[in-house]
C-alpha cells in the first residue's frame, strides 16, 4: 500500500470508530438523560407521570413513616408544592426530618413519586446544591449564614 | 515556630522553581551548559523545601497543634495516630500540599536521571516541571495556606470527616496523585520536545517509565477509591460514574493510551506527533480531574471546601496548560520529522486501534462528565447524566477493544498475518467459548450479560497465557526448555501478558456482579432474611463506646445453604465531634464472592432494618486491577526500561548498571 492508501485506511477507520461513538453519545443523550426537578417544577412544568427524574426538596417535618420490611413513604417540599415518596430500602446516613434530599426515580402521578435511590448530603456542612439552588430561587434560602467561609 | 518555617519553606520554593523555570530555559536556548545545569539542582532544592514544608506540616498533626487553623478543622486529639496522618491530606490545603509534594519529588528523580537524559531535554523539562509547580505553589499560598495561625488557639479540634476515616482513604489519595502527577513529567517530556523541536525513539524510551509507573499508580488509586467506595458508603456498589470518579477514570484511559502509543513510538519510531499530543491531554485531563474534584464544582466527600475563588484560581491554571502546552503543539509539532509507515495488519497497527478505541471511550467519558455543567451554565437546566449514559456509550467501545486485544497482542511487529495469528487463538476462542455457553445453560434464565462477560474475562485471561506459552514453547519441546524459554522472555513481554490478564479477570468479576441478589428487611434478634444462597439471622444490636465514636453495632449469623459460614458485624456509627453518622458494612468474603450487610436505621418495634448483598466474584474486579498494576511494575524492571540503563554499553561508566 501507497503512504497515501495507508492514511486513508486510517482515517476511515478512525471515522467510523467516532461516528458509531458520536452515535451512541447523541442516542445516550436523549434517553438516558435525567432532569432535576423540584416539586415546584413538575407542577410548573407539568412533568408527565411515568417519567424518570431527580427530585430534591425538604424532607417534611413529621412525614417520615416505616412500613413493614424498609418499605418507607415521606413527602418532599419546597416553598410551593407537596410530593409524596415511596422508597423501599435503606436511608443514607444523614438523612433527617426537615433537611435537604435528592431522590431519583419515577414520577408516579403529580403527586406522588417512587423513588430507587435517596441521596443526602455527604457532611454536615453540605446540603445538596440542586436542592439550595432550587430554595434559593424561591427565595427561601437561610443557609447563607451557617455556610460562613471556612478560611481566612 | 516550626508552622512558620514550613510556610516560609514553601515560599522559599516558590522563588527556588522560579530560577528553576527561566535560567534552564534561557540556557537550552543559549546552548550554555552551565546554565542548564541549573535545573537539575534547582529541582533538588525546591523539594527539599516542599519536603520540609510538608514535615511541618506533618508535625503540627501529630503534636495537636491547634494553634494551626487546618489542624483545628481536621484534627482531633483523640483520634488514632494513622489518621493524624491521613488527616494531613484529608482536606484541601493539605492535599494541595501533597499535589506539589510529588510533582517535586518527581522534578527530583528526573533530576538526579542525569545519565539516561540529555541534558538540554533535561533542562527543558524540568522548566515546565517548574512552570507546573509555580502555578500551584501560587495557588497554595494566596488561596489555601495550610499553616494560617488562629488565635487564640483552640483547645480541641474538629475532627476528620468520618467518612475518611479509614485505612484505605489513608493511602488512597497519595496513590492517585502519584498518577496523577506522574503525568506531569510525560507532559514536561512532551513540552520540552516540542521547545527543542526535536523527538526521536530515545524520547520514548525516556517517558515510557514514567508513563508506566504513573499509570500503576492511578490503577492502583482508583481501584483503591473503588472499593473504599464498596465498603464505606455501604450502598454495595463499586462504582458509580460519579464525575469524581470519571475525573480518575480520563485521564487513566488517555494514559493507557500513551503508555501503548508510547511503545509503537519506541518500537517503530513512529506515531510521534500523536504521542506527544497523547502526552499532553492526558495531563490535562488529570488537571481537569484536580479542577472538578478541588473546585467544587461538583459536590461530593472530594470537594472538601467550596470557595470559588479557588475554583476560579484552578479554571485559570488549567487554561494556562492547556491552552499553553496546546498552543505550543499547534506551533511546533508540524516542525517534527514525520514518522515511519507500517502496515495496518501488525502489532502497531493494533496499537493504532487500541489508541483509537480507548481515546474515544475517553472522549464519552468527558461528554458525559461535562455536559451537565455546561448546559447548566448556558441554561440553567439542571440534568444528570448517570450510569445508563455511559453503560450505553462506553460499553460498545471498549468491548470490541477487548474482543481485538489477545488479537493484538500476539500480532508481529512490522508485518503481521492475521489468519496466522487468530489460528494461534483458536484454543483460546473456543474454549471461552464453550465455557460461556455452559454458563449460559447452567443460568439459564439469569441475566444474559453474566455469562457472556466472564466469558470476555476468559478470553483476555486464556489469551494472555496463551501468549506466553506459544513464545517458549511449542510441540515437542521437553517442559525444561519451554520453562527456560519463558523464563529467558523479556521482562515486557510477562508485564504485557499479566497486565492483560488483569483486564481479564476485572472483566469478569464486572461482569459476575450481574448474578448478584440483594434483599432488604427489617429484623428483630432471631429473625432471618434470605438473599439467593445465602441467610443471615441477627442475633443481637450491641452498644459501644469508643474514644472518638459510639456506635451500635448488629452482628449476623451468616449461613449458606443452611450450614453456618460465618459472622458478620454491621454498624451505624455516630463521631462524637462532628456529630455525623456512618454505616460501616459487615463483610464475609467467600472464596473470591462476598457477603455484604449493612443496617439501616432502629425501628420502634425493636427491629433494624438490614440490606443484604450476595456478590460472586467481585473481590476479582480489585485483584483483577492489581494485577494490571503489578504488570505494570514487572514491565518497568524490563532491562531497557530501567531509569538509567539506556545508555549505548560503549559510552556507559561502569558503575550505572549493577550487573544481574
Amino acid at each position: 500500500m501507497t503512504r497515501k492508501q495507508r492514511r486513508l485506511t486510517l482515517i476511515g477507520v478512525a471515522g467510523c470508530v467516532l461516528a458509531v461513538a458520536l452515535g451512541l453519545v447523541l442516542y445516550a443523550m436523549n434517553d438516558t438523560i435525567v432532569f432535576f426537578n423540584s416539586p415546584a417544577d413538575i407542577q410548573a412544568k407539568s412533568v408527565q407521570p411515568g417519567t424518570r427524574i431527580r427530585l430534591g426538596g425538604l424532607v417534611k417535618e413529621g412525614s417520615v413513616h416505616r412500613g413493614a420490611d424498609q418499605q418507607i413513604t415521606f413527602e418532599v417540599m419546597d416553598a410551593e408544592a407537596v410530593i409524596k415518596v415511596n422508597y423501599k430500602g435503606l436511608l443514607p446516613d444523614l438523612f433527617r426530618e426537615g433537611q435537604g434530599i435528592v431522590a431519583e426515580g419515577i414520577l408516579e402521578s403529580p403527586s406522588a413519586f417512587r423513588a430507587d435511590s435517596v441521596l443526602a448530603k455527604h457532611d454536615e456542612n453540605y446540603m445538596p446544591r440542586e436542592v439550595a439552588d432550587a430554595l434559593k430561587k424561591q427565595g427561601h434560602w437561610q443557609g447563607e449564614a451557617n455556610a460562613a467561609p471556612k478560611t481566612q | 515556630m516550626l508552622v512558620e518555617a514550613g510556610h516560609f519553606a514553601l515560599a522559599l520554593a516558590l522563588g527556588l522553581s522560579l530560577i528553576q523555570f527561566l535560567v534552564p530555559l534561557w540556557g537550552a536556548r543559549a546552548n550554555d551548559p552551565v546554565l542548564m545545569a541549573v535545573a537539575p539542582t534547582s529541582a533538588l532544592a525546591v523539594f527539599a523545601c516542599i519536603a520540609f514544608s510538608f514535615l511541618a506540616l506533618t508535625f503540627a498533626y501529630l503534636n495537636s497543634d491547634f494553634s494551626v487553623l487546618n489542624v483545628v478543622q481536621n484534627s482531633h486529639s483523640a483520634k488514632p495516630l494513622i489518621y493524624k496522618i491521613s488527616g494531613v491530606w484529608g482536606n484541601h490545603e493539605g492535599s494541595m500540599l501533597l499535589w506539589v509534594l510529588i510533582l517535586a519529588l518527581f522534578g527530583a528523580v528526573v533530576a538526579l536521571s542525569r545519565n539516561s537524559v540529555p541534558m538540554r531535554l533535561q533542562a527543558n523539562t524540568l522548566a515546565v516541571q517548574a512552570a507546573v509547580t509555580i502555578a500551584f505553589l501560587l495557588f497554595i499560598l494566596t488561596t489555601s495556606n495550610p499553616f494560617t495561625r488562629v488565635v487564640p488557639a483552640a483547645v480541641e479540634g474538629q475532627d476528620l470527616n468520618p467518612l475518611l476515616q479509614d485505612p484505605g482513604l489513608a493511602i488512597h489519595p497519595p496513590l492517585l496523585y502519584i498518577g496523577y502527577v506522574g503525568f506531569s513529567i510525560s507532559f514536561a517530556f512532551a513540552c520540552a520536545a516540542l521547545i527543542d523541536g526535536r523527538i526521536d525513539a530515545v524520547w520514548a524510551r525516556i517517558v515510557r517509565p514514567w508513563t508506566l509507573g504513573a499509570w500503576a499508580f492511578l490503577t492502583l488509586g482508583i481501584a483503591m477509591g473503588s472499593y473504599w467506595a464498596y465498603y464505606e458508603l455501604g450502598w454495595g456498589g463499586w462504582w458509580f460514574w460519579d464525575p469524581v470518579e470519571n475525573a480518575s477514570l480520563m485521564p487513566w484511559l488517555a494514559g493507557t493510551a500513551l503508555m501503548h502509543s508510547t511503545v509503537v513510538m519506541e518500537k517503530r519510531d513512529a506515531l510521534k506527533v500523536w504521542t506527544i499530543l497523547l502526552a499532553i491531554l492526558t495531563f490535562s485531563l488529570s488537571l481537569l480531574g484536580t479542577f472538578l474534584v478541588r473546585s467544587g464544582v461538583l459536590t461530593s466527600v472530594h470537594s472538601f471546601a467550596v470557595d470559588p475563588e479557588r475554583g476560579t484560581f484552578i479554571l485559570g491554571i488549567l487554561i494556562l496548560f492547556i491552552g499553553g502546552s496546546l498552543a505550543l503543539f499547534a506551533w511546533r509539532a508540524p516542525m517534527l520529522k514525520q514518522g515511519g509507515l507500517f502496515a495496518p495488519v501488525s502489532r502497531e497497527g493494533a496499537l493504532v486501534v487500541n489508541n483509537l478505541f480507548l481515546a474515544t471511550a475517553c472522549a464519552t467519558v468527558f461528554i458525559g462528565t461535562l455536559y451537565p455543567l455546561a448546559l447548566e451554565v448556558l441554561t440553567g437546566e439542571k440534568i444528570s447524566v448517570g450510569a445508563p449514559f455511559f453503560n450505553f456509550t462506553f460499553l460498545p467501545l471498549i468491548v470490541p477493544l477487548l474482543l481485538l486485544l489477545p488479537l493484538g497482542q500476539t500480532l508481529a511487529w512490522k508485518r503481521g498475518n492475521f489468519l496466522g495469528t487468530a489460528q494461534r487463538l483458536y484454543a483460546v476462542f473456543g474454549i471461552s467459548l464453550l465455557a460461556t455457553i455452559v454458563m449460559f445453560a447452567f443460568t439459564y434464565g439469569g441475566p444474559v450479560a453474566a455469562p457472556l462477560g466472564v466469558g470476555l474475562g476468559l478470553y483476555l485471561v486464556l489469551g494472555s497465557i496463551n501468549e506466553i506459552v506459544t513464545r517458549s514453547w511449542s510441540k515437542g519441546t521437553p517442559l525444561a526448555v519451554a520453562w527456560r524459554k519463558a523464563r529467558g522472555l523479556p521482562r515486557s513481554a510477562w508485564g504485557t501478558s499479566i497486565a492483560h490478564a488483569g483486564v481479564g479477570l476485572t472483566v469478569i468479576g464486572i461482569a459476575a456482579t450481574a448474578w448478584g441478589v440483594e434483599a432488604i428487611g427489617s429484623l428483630k434478634p432471631g429473625e432471618r432474611l434470605k438473599g439467593g444462597d445465602y441467610e443471615v439471622r441477627l442475633e443481637r444490636v450491641i452498644p459501644r463506646v469508643e474514644a472518638n465514636y459510639r456506635e451500635e453495632a448488629a452482628l449476623l449469623t451468616v449461613f449458606g445453604s443452611g450450614r453456618e459460614v460465618g459472622t458478620v458485624e454491621t454498624m451505624k456509627r455516630l463521631y462524637l465531634t462532628r456529630g455525623m453518622p456512618t454505616t460501616e458494612a459487615g463483610i464475609l468474603t467467600v472464596g473470591l464472592g462476598q457477603v455484604y450487610a449493612s443496617i439501616g436505621d432502629a425501628q420502634p418495634d425493636g427491629s433494624v432494618g438490614v440490606r443484604l448483598y450476595h456478590k460472586p466474584l467481585v473481590l476479582l474486579i480489585w485483584i483483577g486491577s492489581l494485577v494490571m498494576a503489578i504488570g505494570g511494575g514487572i514491565s518497568l524492571t524490563d532491562r531497557r526500561l530501567r531509569i538509567g540503563a539506556p545508555v549505548p554499553a560503549k559510552t556507559m561508566p561502569p558503575h550505572a548498571v549493577p550487573a544481574e
